[in-house]
């Protein structure tokens, strides 16, 4: 029908009214069928504790009438213009115009005014919001979207450069989060010996992990890799006298800057340099403490992409076959893949566990590995600022749901924003995925180029194989 | 089992992946304190291949779906939770409001209903979420489909709130096949029903698939969409009719686990979920007598494994075997061995 209305619109160029009616109709039914269940009835739960039925017969008319006219509007706006854009000719390809060269100048000075954006950010805040919202600011979206970078960018060098589709990446999060918090409660060691120390633990967990996935590739590593995830996080639960199970590790030490600590005592950070005592002062800390490590991420990527290895990654997301044939070693390739991402998730996961002071197997769900895969993929496998932006879009935007407390004066005391935190990210993960199915940044810069750069399209490189 | 207040508490996190609830009775029971060794066996054989049957129904629509499209749709899980749910309502719907009391009656038609709903669900998912990625990039569909996954489950827990759902049991009464060593062997009405459902079920199945024109389209998909079409098989169509069909098993496994259980929550898709594609994988994906072997195979695992070893790991057990399988059996029991080519 669709198809149909969309031919009609192609043909004759003009809207065709009836075809959409029919179509927004059509959809109405269909979305009435869909949502009559679990919208019209509600179970709840009467005072003896017997499951009753009550029904939302308007509720589920309005949202059958919202999805019939967005429909409609599909139909009779988007539709026709789709099809008439699609008649026009296509450009000719120009001598470089001032609007290129507009681009040029600004893809040159994106990357560094992004870095510098990212450093003046609590600055900023500092400024707009002062020392009481400015907390909250660097905390929930400046400190919680770098962690999702740098597991991001973490992941995308086994995904994105090496090919492997690894739907357990959490569970080395995890490993590095556990390894700092039980070292530094049991042998009271400092964050800056256990940092190191737990993204090489978590790396060793990504060789002994990887080694029995090496002839698996595609689906059914995503799969093998699931489970592993998962048997972990069972581990973490089920071995209560390690982690304490679904409690978790609770007053984990704090990060300390070079010894000295974020406290109101005398030997504190603010008592040291003379300021008057704050929170603030750490969350800051915090904030370039993880900024560093994910520039570090990125840069150690960037570099490895043009040594050999990071070429043997990139030969064997293209073509493994060809790449044995050519005397790679794939057994090593992949398991470096393994590591290296691995030891990015530990780094981030100690980083996580100072930052809570408290974790427990909650936060090492599949839903993050899930999370972290989808900032690679949407953002454009392969793509370091790909990462950045989808990590903005897909974090920022489900935090910013919690501020969003003017929507309670349109729906009432009761509605809560934050509870559909993640149902619009499941549907926003549809969405871009149907819209753009090779991510928001679908070029990329080859790491290996003869006499110019270029970017070249994400379809002409075969990306998640595995 | 979870009666009363217990049965109302809030689940820790959203996808706390809690365990797809244990049989009801005497799972639990230390083996050898209470009858023999051959009871507490059969026993728990009765169990396994119970959940057995449920987890086959399952991994049907994923072995069915990796068949056709050669995606693994990771949101079927919770098709099959939505299903429970649909189930539940019609349930109420038909005993506090049409007071039916005819406990056949009931199911039958509680039966029907989940079946059309759910499979208008799954339709409507494919036409949406599925189709225009096919024969895009590769990772596309399985980020759609992980992306469906969360809405759905998150879906329910916004309109039908987070707390589990619990009914009084429908169907009560056993048999007792033998009682020896003071340890009665039971096979319940429930579990009777379950095993019925599913044979005829699987009978009707295998009929569709081995013996209609849909079946036939199905199978020449299967081996080549473009040939498919070219010969006069309208491969859309087709491929919409296969998550029709995978959805409504998926609701007669949803009907039955409410019945089972008597209990669901908007989290119990996604650990089923992957203990089916476990069964599908188990049986060789894309082989259909090999996700109902796989299902039964997986049951009787869980269930024995949380019978004599450790009920806290019996998750791990069944991932244990996914990976096992995967890395050592990749095509399964049934399942064509894959050949690499350049």
């Amino acid at each position: 029908m669709q198809a149909a209305v969309r031919q009609a619109g192609a043909q004759s160029g003009r809207v065709d009214m009836t075809g959409a009616l029919r179509d927004a109709g059509f959809t109405g039914l269909v979305a009435f069928g869909v949502l009559l269940p679990l919208i019209g009835f509600l179970t709840g739960v009467d005072g003896s504790n017997q499951l009753v039925l009550t029904t939302r017969w308007p509720l589920l008319f309005a949202v059958v009438a919202i999805v019939a006219a967005c429909r409609f509007l599909y139909c009779f706006t988007l539709v026709p213009w789709l099809a008439r854009r699609a008649q026009r000719p296509a450009p000719v390809a120009t001598p470089a115009n001032v609007w290129q060269k507009l681009r040029g100048i600004l893809a040159k000075w994106f990357i560094p005014s992004a870095i510098g954006f990212f450093i003046a950010y609590p600055l900023i805040i500092y400024f707009a919001v002062g020392v009481g919202g400015g907390q909250k600011w660097i905390d929930n979206f400046g400190i919680q979207i770098l962690i999702y970078v740098m597991l991001g960018w973490g992941l995308n060098i086994v995904v994105g450069l090496a090919g492997l589709l690894d739907l357990g990446y959490v569970a080395f999060y995890a490993v590095g989060a556990y390894s700092y918090a039980l070292l530094a409660k049991t042998f009271g060691l400092s964050f800056w010996i256990l940092l190191p120390l737990a993204g090489v633990l978590s790396s060793f967990w990504g060789i002994l992990l990887g080694f029995p996935v090496l002839r698996l590739r595609g689906d059914y590593l995503a799969i093998v890799t699931l489970a592993f995830g998962e048997i972990i996080r069972l581990i973490l639960i089920n071995w209560v006298a390690l982690t304490n199970g679904y409690a978790g590790i609770i007053s984990i030490p704090r990060p300390t800057f070079f010894g000295i600590p974020f406290n109101a005592d005398d030997d504190g950070f603010a008592a040291k340099f003379g300021l008057p005592f704050s929170p603030l002062y750490r969350v800051i800390f915090l904030y370039y403490l993880i900024l560093a490590l994910a520039l570090l991420t990125c840069f150690v990527t960037v570099r490895l992409r043009r040594l050999p290895i990071g070429r043997a990654w990139e030969a064997l997301r293209e073509d493994e076959i060809a790449c044995r044939s050519l005397g790679i070693n794939t057994t090593n390739t992949k398991l470096t893949a393994f590591a290296m991402g691995a030891m990015f998730a530990g780094f981030a996961g100690s980083f996580f566990a100072a930052r809570e002071a408290f974790i427990s197997p909650e936060s090492f769900t599949f839903i993050e590995s899930a999370t972290i895969l989808a900032i690679v993929v949407l953002g454009g496998m392969g793509s370091q600022i790909g990462v950045v932006i989808a990590a903005i879009v897909m974090i920022g935007g489900t935090e910013i749901l919690r501020e969003l407390d003017f929507l309670k004066t349109i729906f009432g005391p009761t509605f809560d924003p934050t509870q559909y935190r993640m149902l619009l990210f499941g549907f926003a993960m549809v969405v871009i995925m149907i819209w753009r199915p090779r991510g928001l940044i679908s070029t990329r810069e080859p790491s290996v180029f003869l006499k110019e750069r270029k970017a070249i399209a994400a379809d002409l490189v075969k990306q998640g194989r595995g | 089992m979870d009666s009363g207040p217990a049965g109302f508490r809030l689940r820790p996190g959203m996808t706390g992946a809690l365990p797809l609830r244990n049989a009801p009775v005497k799972t639990l029971t230390g083996f050898g304190k209470r009858g023999g060794r051959m009871e507490y066996f059969v026993q728990q054989l009765i169990n396994g291949i119970t959940l057995g049957s449920i987890y086959g129904l399952i991994a049907i629509g994923y072995t069915m779906v990796f068949g056709i499209i050669g995606m693994v749709n990771f949101a079927h899980g919770d098709v099959f939770m939505v299903s429970a749910f649909i189930a539940l309502i019609a349930f109420l719907i038909l005993t506090t409001w049409l007071g039916i009391t005819s406990i056949a009656l009931a199911l039958f038609i509680v039966l029907i209903v989940a079946m059309v709903f759910t499979s208008l669900v799954n339709w409507v998912i494919e036409r949406v979420a599925y189709r225009p990625l096919r024969g895009s990039f590769r990772l596309a569909p399985l980020i759609s489909a992980i992306g469906m996954s969360i809405f759905l489950s998150n879906f329910v827990q916004v309109t039908q709130g987070p707390r589990n759902k619990s009914i009084p049991p429908m169907i009560q009464g056993e048999f007792v096949l033998f009682n020896q060593n003071n340890f009665p062997v039971t096979l319940s009405y429930k579990q009777l029903i379950i095993w019925g459902i599913t044979a005829v079920l699987l009978l009707a199945f295998w009929y569709l698939v081995a013996k209609t024109r849909l079946g036939r389209a199905q199978r020449a998909c299967e081996q080549d969409q473009k040939m498919a079409a070219l010969v006069g098989v309208d491969v859309d169509r087709t491929i919409s009719m296969t998550f029709v069909i995978a959805a409504a098993l998926a609701a007669v496994a949803g009907t039955m686990y409410l019945m089972y259980y008597g209990v669901v929550t908007f989290s119990d898709g996604f650990v089923p979920g992957v203990k089916a594609f476990t069964a599908a994988v188990l049986g060789g994906i894309g082989s259909l007598p090999g996700a109902v072997v796989g299902g039964l195979l997986i049951g009787l695992i869980e269930t024995f494994w949380s019978a004599y070893f450790s009920i806290d790991y019996k998750d791990v057990a069944a991932f244990s075997v996914l990976a096992i399988t995967l890395i050592f059996l990749p095509q399964g029991l049934f399942g064509r061995p894959d050949v690499e080519k350049v």
